[in-house]
């Protein structure tokens, strides 16, 4: 749990010290996206093998929905009070 | 932006090959992902560290364009929160953990699926892929009704690269720099506020 925030900090630590690198910075990129591909699979084929999630699925998409209108709902109410309240001006 | 198009697909590979069945024998060890997972969350970090980009939003912040991430974040939370009124299945802290995603549905699914299981690692796949595509389509409908910091509210942690373009397109440059500032913002933030709503007191 906590490992996620400190090997976080670690690498975010070590790209800056290494921000005069361009080559691990692409390299770091492919590796990234690689990483990201395997895990999407990975999670897909745990999904897909999962009884329980594939029976609810149109339940997993309407909460999916749901949660999202709610958050894009929320962050323009808030954006729109703060554009109310500091960039008036604007 | 090939990689963007990309993930999805994979995702989509991965839920064939399970859905077939074929590999109901195969179960890779429970450590595995979670290593995986560290080498993720290390790339992504150096990601972030290496990215000249990020640090330049850093040095010419200015505190009023600061407060834009800040509200999407309260108001993504506050929103997603609501809709636990309609949600009686989900708990609370779930319901929070999607939303905190802010769009970023690749790392956000990724985490939530190590640290709470692939149900609601999958709400989360789809909660914050669609964030993205309604941010996308609606853009323009959002700038008319709710004013130009709206569709840079919607996009979330997207704002600085899928949903830049589509955002610059219907706010103007002035409204770029916002865009990208609270876009690398909330991608910091993201895997950070994810893991604390699901770790804290759980």
């Amino acid at each position: 749990m906590s490992y996620i925030i400190i090997i976080l900090l670690l690498g975010i630590v070590f790209g800056f010290l290494m921000q005069k690198s361009d080559a691990l910075a692409k390299i770091n990129t492919s590796l990234l996206n690689v990483a990201i591909y395997g895990m999407l699979l990975l999670l897909g084929i745990g999904a897909g093998s999962n009884e329980k999630v594939i029976q609810n699925l149109d339940h997993i998409g309407s909460q999916a929905i749901t949660i999202t209108i709610g958050a894009i709902a929320g962050s323009i109410a808030m954006c729109w009070l703060l554009s109310k309240l500091i960039f008036k001006a604007k | 932006m090939r990689s963007q198009i990309l993930m999805p697909v994979f995702f989509l590979i991965g839920l064939t090959l399970g859905l077939s069945g074929k590999l109901s024998s195969y179960t890779p060890p429970a450590e595995w992902t979670t290593y995986a997972l560290y080498a993720m969350i290390l790339l992504s970090g150096i990601s972030i560290g290496i990215d000249k980009k990020s640090w330049e939003v850093f040095k010419n912040l200015n505190l009023k364009v600061l407060l834009v991430p800040v509200a999407i974040i309260i108001g993504s939370l506050g929103g997603a929160a609501l809709t636990s009124f309609v949600l009686p299945s989900l708990k609370l802290r779930e319901i929070l953990a999607v939303g905190a995603g802010l769009g970023y549905y690749s790392l956000s699914s990724i985490v939530i699926s190590e640290l709470h299981g692939e149900a609601l690692a999958l709400v989360a796949l789809l909660s914050n892929l669609s964030r993205e595509i309604i941010t996308i389509v609606l853009a323009p409908v959002m700038v008319t009704y709710f004013g130009k910091l709206s569709a840079i509210a919607s996009g979330g942690a997207t704002s600085m690269d899928t949903t830049l373009p589509v955002i610059i397109k219907f706010t103007g440059k002035d409204y770029a720099v916002i865009s990208v500032v609270s876009g690398v913002i909330l991608t910091i933030v993201v895997p950070f506020v994810v893991t604390f709503i699901l770790t804290i007191g759980a």
